[in-house]
């Protein structure tokens, strides 16, 4: 499903945020990137979602090279992939509903298809009955998952989020974590950038270890931290 | 221009790769359409709803559009009228032919005879100094004045219509007439009527660089005003960009914002041209009447009304284009 090949990213500041990064996720893989804060999690995320281009390498996503991705072709790209980015947060400007509509609008689905997916999708994340509200009423676990909901509303084949227990407390962390392999059990790829070390170790999945750039471990944590 | 095509051509090249197949229902080609559609009208409709949420600002931006598009149609309509009021002088030349106070009777009389044998002449009209003396008191209403005059002062005029317009024959018939013993003065009005046509052409191509230049106003003006709107919506942009929006798709309610802005501008401009018209309607028909000329303003016709408010809609569209063209591209998730 995704395949980084010697994947460089130096920032035009001339820092290198990832440094010859080769890995490979299978189609229905539930794996966590993790890392210090600056370890580069972020890039390889944005690299997947073809925010940004890689400096040298390859990289495969969906069976489509992104390097010969046109500019045209990215949005059309982008709907196969659900992203939860905290800097991309929700619309404030119009209801719950809405803004989990966005991508199904954007793709252009008929409005009746709009709405019973969009239902579905908040039913998942159990927030059906706060559709019509405005997402500043709403606290900050289910804003996150109003976020996850506007992901995977297009039931895209790959699911990617950054930090997306940040400013959760561990309650509602492993909920949200637990709505991901909910997710992933019914097929969907998900990849997670978390640097919190003690609720990925729990999950007992595959983790993807990066410092300074550098892939430095790859493989499921034993009962004990990991660190490389 | 890929705006106003539905957004389904390259979605096959990155679909199917991606799709791993029975679990997701595609969307099909008939229901993109229908949701193209559909974007198009709630866009517009959003559009118009953004308008009026902010009245006074919208208002403003219309205001100046109408403004600058008011003076040039203004100055259309005003042109129009003015060619039109003139129109009953056919531009046909016409020489007056002033005798002398002191030629006798049997003279005038004779010189009438050879005027009409003329072949150069079509017609002949005289205006006897009575005649002359009459309707002169009736217009003037310096009759009382005249009254105490002792003897009518004005001549014997003979009013010719050429045979031909052509200006050398013209002119060798006034110096033949103007050589005559007879005649005081030769006035020949051929001059003043290609003055018209040339003043007349020169206001229109004064009118059209004007009208250009003002609407190169119109377009930097919504420029603008759109500029503003992506700024203050910049982070709805990210946001739709990151769940897979075309550029077109995020044009489009700027797009409608613009056409707005020129549509309700060029609606005011034809108000204040029409309102104009009707301050105006009664000073001009008394105008036209001291000139016994049946004349009446006219107003705009339909044809202009639909170019000018048209013409608005259009200028908005293209300088809401240059702003999303400069502007939205720029505008990517990082
Ligand atoms: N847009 C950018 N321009 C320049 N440097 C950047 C940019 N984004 C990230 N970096 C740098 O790249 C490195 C990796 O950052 P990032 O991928 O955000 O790490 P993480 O998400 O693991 O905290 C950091 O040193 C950061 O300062
Ligand atoms: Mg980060």
């Amino acid at each position: 499903m995704i395949k980084f090949d010697n994947v460089t990213k130096r920032y035009e500041t001339g820092q290198d945020a990832l440094a010859r990064v080769s890995l490979e996720i299978g189609r229905g893989e539930l794996v966590f990137l993790t890392g210090h804060s600056g370890a580069g999690k972020s890039t390889l995320l944005k690299l997947l979602t073809a925010i940004e281009k890689p400096t040298r390498g390859q990289i495969i996503v969906g069976g489509q090279n992104l390097g010969r991705l046109s500019r045209g072709q990215v949005p059309y790209f982008r709907r196969n992939i659900g992203i939860v980015f905290q800097n991309h947060q929700l619309l404030f400007d119009r209801s719950v509903f809405d803004n989990v509509a966005l991508p199904l609008q954007v793709a252009g689905y008929a409005p009746r298809d709009v709405a019973r997916r969009v239902r579905a999708a908040l039913d998942k994340v159990g927030l059906l009955s706060k559709e019509r509200q405005n997402p500043i009423a709403l606290s900050g676990g289910e804003q996150q998952r109003v976020g996850i909901a506007r992901a995977v509303v297009n039931k895209p084949s790959l699911l990617v989020a950054d930090e997306p227990t940040g400013n959760l407390d561990p309650e509602l962390s492993a909920e949200v974590m637990g709505l991901f392999r909910q997710f992933n059990a019914v097929g969907v790829t998900v990849l997670v950038a978390s640097h919190d070390l003690e609720l990925i170790r729990r999950m007992q999945q595959r983790v993807l270890a990066l410092q300074a750039g550098q892939l430095i471990y790859d493989g499921v944590p034993a009962h004990e931290p990991q660190p490389a | 221009m890929n705006h106003n095509r539905p957004e389904t051509s390259r979605r096959e090249t990155a679909e199917p790769k991606l799709r791993s197949g029975a679990s997701t229902a595609g969307i099909t080609a008939n229901d993109r359409l229908r949701g193209w559609l559909l974007h198009h009208r709630e866009m517009a409709a959003e559009a118009w709803r953004r308008f009026m949420a902010a009245p006074l600002s919208s208002a403003m931006t219309s205001l100046v559009i109408a403004i600058a598009l008011a003076l040039p149609a203004a100055l259309y309509v005003g042109l129009a009228n003015f060619q039109q009021a003139v129109a009953g002088w056919d531009g046909q030349p016409q020489i007056s032919v002033f005798m002398d106070k002191r030629a006798r009777p049997q003279a005038l009389q004779q010189f009438a005879g050879k005027l009409e044998a003329d072949p150069l002449v079509a017609e002949v009209q005289e205006v006897t100094p009575e005649q002359a003396l009459a309707e002169f008191e009736a217009q003037s209403g310096f009759g009382d004045v005249l009254d105490g005059l002792q003897e009518n002062p004005l001549p014997t005029v003979f009013l010719l219509r050429p045979a031909s317009a052509n200006q050398a024959e013209l002119e060798t018939l006034a110096q033949r007439l103007r050589d005559s013993a007879l005649t005081d003065s030769v006035v020949l009005d051929v001059a003043w009527v290609q003055r018209l046509a040339q003043l007349t052409a020169l206001a229109q191509r004064l009118l059209l660089g004007f009208a250009a230049l003002l609407a190169v106003g119109v377009v930097l003006v919504v420029v603008n005003t759109i500029r503003l709107h992506i700024e203050s919506r910049r982070d709805e942009i990210l946001v739709v960009k990151l769940v897979g929006a075309t550029n077109a798709f995020v044009r489009r309610p700027f797009l409608y914002s613009g056409f707005w802005y020129g549509l309700t501008g060029g609606l005011v401009a034809w108000g204040l041209v029409m309102l104009g018209l009707a301050l105006l309607s009664g000073p001009a028909q008394d105008l036209a009447q001291s000139y016994q000329s049946s004349f009446e303003l006219r107003g705009m016709g339909v044809t202009t009304m639909l170019l000018l408010v048209g013409g608005a809609a259009i200028l908005g569209l293209l300088g809401a284009w240059v702003a999303v063209m400069r502007h939205i591209s720029g505008i990517e998730p990082r």
